[in-house]
């Protein structure tokens, strides 16, 4: 034990690695957003009347959930050259990011829609309520609560991901983390002082969505 | 890519395995652990073992594997660095196991810890002959989902150094340049391993909700 932790590059870096958490929190909200876009657009697609989009959007939510994160940002990295996208590695994290979370997103949406029993719709419009009205308040509000425990924790899960990103050297908090390690072989204090970082961010996010969910969804179930 | 490459994705395939199931093994035995202090009823280790699973569930697993590893030498242990994430995972799994295993215990009915209480059961044969046996049952499907999610967990070995399935890609792809197809194999590889997993974890959710109808 004759090493002595030494935090002077952490300090002297500690510009860079705040706005990195900017980049993570861009990744993060980038990816969410996509992620819902694919959620809400497959869990329609997933109804089609035809086959082979069903089959599609079947065989992608396995896919996707059944390998690891690494090797799919990999695959797109590789891939979308090929397919004539030339992309800097944060957008191509980005997509990757929304791809993967979109899987996840899919299958929890698709509970959510679920969990409506008919019943309550038709209950609805025989006391007079617009189509809309219906929609709004019978429909989308309670299919909310019902997936907003588990897609925030998928949410949760998608922003500390992020740090696989810096596997392609997209802008994010690794990346920047790495960059410092190598220049000053303090690795310990970096990773130790990020780690720190990802847990206030997961910590604040999860507070966020508390606040949410007690403001729009604590009414009473029954 | 010829077959000397896809016999080197295998050796990087036994890796993976063998890694798997190291955490999960190690992770369940101190996951246990975790479980059990987290609803032993008494404070300060219910709040231990509550900051010890919060630790983990809120820092991207690849960070836990850097702070272990450059942890661990940085106290003097030189370890191999297969030993060394092998630390790491079972760190990560016993949190996540501990928390999953916390749920199952909880929700075994509490009429059954006053039966035991009635009958004089101590702590211990009250958790072995009458809790743990049906809390296993409650826990198996969330527990082979996250056997799924630690198996795809293990490519994060390969960003510290370690040489498994998706190094041994990196390896590949960077001789042959052909990056695309190296990946969709290793993808495969991957796929053939989690999906039959998921497909049996489904099956046991399923049964479960039918026995609890």
């Amino acid at each position: 034990m004759n090493y002595k932790l030494d935090f002077t590059p952490v300090i002297e870096g500690l510009p860079d690695l705040l706005l990195a958490c900017l980049g993570t929190f861009g990744l993060a909200l980038g990816g969410m957003a996509l992620a819902i876009v694919i959620g809400v657009g497959g869990v329609i697609l997933r109804d089609s009347r035809f086959a082979p989009v069903r089959w599609l959007i079947k065989g992608f939510v396995e896919l996707v959930r059944n390998t690891p994160f690494l090797v799919q940002i990999f695959f797109i990295y590789f891939a979308l050259p090929l397919a004539g996208v030339r992309l800097d590695p944060t957008p191509t994290a980005i997509i990757a990011l929304g791809l993967n979370g979109g899987a996840y997103a899919i299958e929890i949406i698709r509970g959510g829609v679920q969990s409506i029993g008919k019943g309550q719709i038709e209950a609805g419009l025989a006391l007079g309520l617009h189509k809309a009205q219906v929609f709004r308040l019978i429909v989308l509000k309670p299919a909310l609560r019902a997936i907003f425990p588990s897609l925030t924790s998928q949410f949760v899960l998608l922003t500390l991901s992020t740090s696989i990103c810096s596997a392609i050297s997209a802008y994010e908090l690794t990346s920047v983390a790495q960059r410092i390690e190598s220049d000053s072989f303090r690795s310990f204090e970096v990773y130790g002082t990020i780690t720190l970082f990802y847990l206030v961010i997961s910590w604040v996010m999860m507070r966020f969505f508390d606040a949410i969910s007690t403001r729009y969804f604590s009414y009473p179930v029954k | 890519m010829g077959s000397n490459e896809f016999l080197f994705l295998l050796t990087g395939l036994k890796w993976t395995v063998l890694l798997s199931l190291v955490g999960f093994v190690g992770g369940g035995v101190f996951g246990l652990a975790v479980a059990l202090l987290r609803t032993s009823g008494i404070a300060p280790l219910e709040r231990g073992s509550r900051s010890y699973i919060s630790l983990f569930q809120g820092t991207p697993l690849l960070m836990q594997l850097f702070v272990v590893y450059y942890g661990l030498a940085l106290v003097g242990l030189k370890l191999d660095a297969w030993v060394a994430v092998a630390i790491g995972f079972t760190l990560h799994a016993s949190a996540y196991l501990g928390e999953i295993w916390r749920g199952s215990i909880e929700a075994v009915p509490k009429g059954q810890t006053e039966a035991a209480k009635a009958l004089s059961l101590h702590y211990v044969s009250r958790m072995k002959d009458v809790i743990l046996p049906q809390a296993i049952r409650i826990s198996l499907p969330a527990t082979v989902g996250f056997l799924v999610q630690l198996i795809k967990g293990t490519s994060l070995a390969a960003i510290v150094g370690f040489t498994e399935l998706t190094r041994a890609g990196n390896i590949i792809s960077n001789q042959t340049f052909k990056p695309l197809l190296v990946f969709g194999i290793v993808g495969i590889l991957y796929f053939l391993i989690c999906w039959p997993l998921s497909l049996y974890g489904s099956h046991l959710e399923r049964r479960m909700a039918v026995a609890s109808r």
